[in-house]
């Protein structure tokens, strides 16, 4: 698994639940060394097994966990810079769910040996979508979810989500867009601020 | 010139940074892209080369000129700041007018910072947006990269240090002793090499356990890292087995007087859990000097004669090797048998 998987987990678990926490994860886990490096490789074990040290010590649903670490990951003050990259996908809320099938495309653009699960938008009715997310992380569904959630949020959308499980290594997301426009939203430059 | 309205939807769809210009060279239209990067200020009205310096490829100064360098590219800034780089291509229109499609080209990553532009602002088949993302992703991974190979820089420098120190005195160990020997092997200047064997060690050992043993080991180093130079090295090859290097030194007196000192002060007593703790030295010394053939290999087993000499002649005492043929031979017996010579005579080691 990508290091930046790892480290994902690792920073959400740090900044959600604390170090210590973390380290006692990473105990349990076996890890060696208690910190991923983001732009090495790991053996796919060791993700499997912080997932299911994470699951024992917080004792909750996995899958609410990696919703919680989706939702981390996009709207954490700390890792901002994930947020702005997804905002490069799309003007609106809209386009940013039609860009989603391109996602794994960029991923690869940025960092060339990171390889997402393949994501199908289909659009079912105005306003009513499913997206399908193909095998290759573990848990990617869940983390899906709090991603489209906290990005709905970001537009400033409003959008109603629904997990319906998994089928033949296939997590479905059903997105139903209520409000294009219904809050604010954060606003995004393309520019960064200097320095 | 474009009263045409689809022409006019087309031009703001398409090219959200273009310029009308009329026969007498003033802005009748732009779209609006270009005119959020003059905020406050309408362009529309005013003199196209008024707005704009063109630069290359030379410089334009009327319309004639301009409608002259139609079909090519275009280099010109804006006259007021943020002078931001563009690059454009102008087309003759009918009314003896031009439109002029710009672009702030390589320019575009302080534009979209000096402007606060948004995806809105380009049009939809622009890759400017795709390309700001490209530009941003990978400075992310680059950084990423860099904290990498930093950590990585640091955890080398560290195993380097681990592998060439020994953990108990600090000391440098034998395999950084050897590299310091065939850096020395290599290089011009005259060094002199002294192999210290403690002396009483065991007993301090045997009596009092191997926690005082460590500590004296220690506060050993201390003192010949105290009496040796930054540049010189002092290495511990053994168990109570010390090798010392001194560089730029070939004077036996000199030497004579540092070996006196070292054992002086390795004789004072070093207290632990109440106990004065009490050793000595033995040293033999080796220059590099007697080594004319540049065998400095051989000057480890020139130091173990010497030292061995020592030993024998009754410990707590150091001896030159002595070679067939040295032209000092007969100074060195006088220096070496020059025992109790004060520290300061003749020394010039600074200790540190």
């Amino acid at each position: 698994m990508h290091g930046l998987v790892n480290r994902a987990v690792q920073t959400f678990v740090c900044h959600t639940y604390g170090a210590e926490r973390w380290a006692t994860i990473a105990g349990a886990a076996g890890l060696d060394v208690p910190d991923f490096e983001a732009m090495l490789v790991y053996e796919d074990r060791h993700t499997h097994a912080v997932l299911d040290a994470l699951r024992r010590e917080l004792n909750r649903d996995l899958n609410d966990i990696l919703e919680d670490l989706g939702t981390y990951l996009v709207s954490h003050p700390e890792v901002a810079r994930l947020r702005r990259l997804l905002r490069f996908s799309g003007v609106t809320y809209l386009e940013f769910l039609h860009s989603l099938d391109d996602l794994p495309v960029r991923a690869r653009l940025a960092v060339s040996d990171l390889h997402l699960p393949d994501l199908v938008l289909r659009e079912h009715a105005t306003g009513e979508f499913s997206l399908t997310v193909g095998p290759g992380i573990p848990g990617f569904g869940s983390v899906m979810m709090g991603i489209l959630r906290a990005m709905a949020d970001d537009y400033g959308a409003l959008a109603f989500l629904e997990y319906h499980g998994r089928s033949q290594c296939r997590d479905v997301i059903s997105i139903r867009l209520v409000d294009v426009s219904h809050a604010e939203g954060r606003q995004f430059e393309l520019g960064t601020p200097a320095g | 010139m474009t009263g045409d309205p689809t022409l006019n939807a087309v031009l703001h769809a398409f090219c959200p940074m273009h310029v009308q210009i009329d026969g007498t060279g003033h802005i009748t239209g732009c779209g609006d892209t270009l005119q959020k990067c003059r905020p406050g200020q309408d362009l529309r009205g005013q003199r196209f080369l008024e707005v704009f310096e063109l630069s290359r490829p030379r410089k334009v100064m009327s319309m004639a000129a301009l409608l002259d360098r139609a079909g090519s590219r275009l280099h010109m800034q804006f006259r007021a700041p943020p002078c931001t780089s563009m690059i454009g291509v102008a087309v003759p229109m009918p009314d003896g007018g031009a439109l002029v499609n710009l672009s702030p080209g390589i320019s575009v990553i302080d534009a979209v910072r000096d402007y606060a532009l948004t995806g809105t602002d380009f049009a939809v088949t622009d890759l400017t947006v795709e390309m700001l993302f490209l530009v941003e992703a990978n400075a992310a991974a680059m950084e990423a990269s860099r904290h990498l190979n930093l950590r990585l820089q640091g955890a080398k420098i560290a195993a380097e240090e681990q592998a060439f120190t020994d953990t108990l005195t600090g000391l440098k160990n034998r395999r950084a002793l050897d590299h310091v020997m065939a850096r020395l092997s290599s290089a011009e200047t005259a060094f002199a090499l002294m192999h210290l064997d403690l002396d009483f060690f065991k007993a301090v050992n045997d009596t009092l356990g191997h926690a005082a043993g460590d500590h004296v080991l220690q506060q050993v180093a201390r003192r010949m890292v105290q009496e040796t130079r930054d540049r010189d090295t002092v290495a511990r090859v053994g168990g109570d087995e010390f090798v010392l290097i001194l560089n730029d030194i070939d004077d036996r007196r000199r030497l004579a007087a540092v070996a006196r000192r070292l054992i002086d002060r390795l004789e004072e007593p070093i207290p632990f859990a109440g106990e004065a703790c009490r050793v000595s030295a033995s040293i033999g010394i080796a220059l590099s000097s007697q080594r004319p053939d540049g065998q400095i290999e051989k000057l480890m087993d020139d130091a173990d004669a010497a030292l061995y000499a020592a030993k024998s002649a009754g410990r707590a005492d150091f001896r030159f090797c002595e070679r067939r043929g040295d032209p000092s031979f007969h100074d060195d017996l006088s220096a070496a048998n020059d025992r109790r010579e004060p520290a300061s005579r003749g020394s010039q080691l600074r200790p540190r």
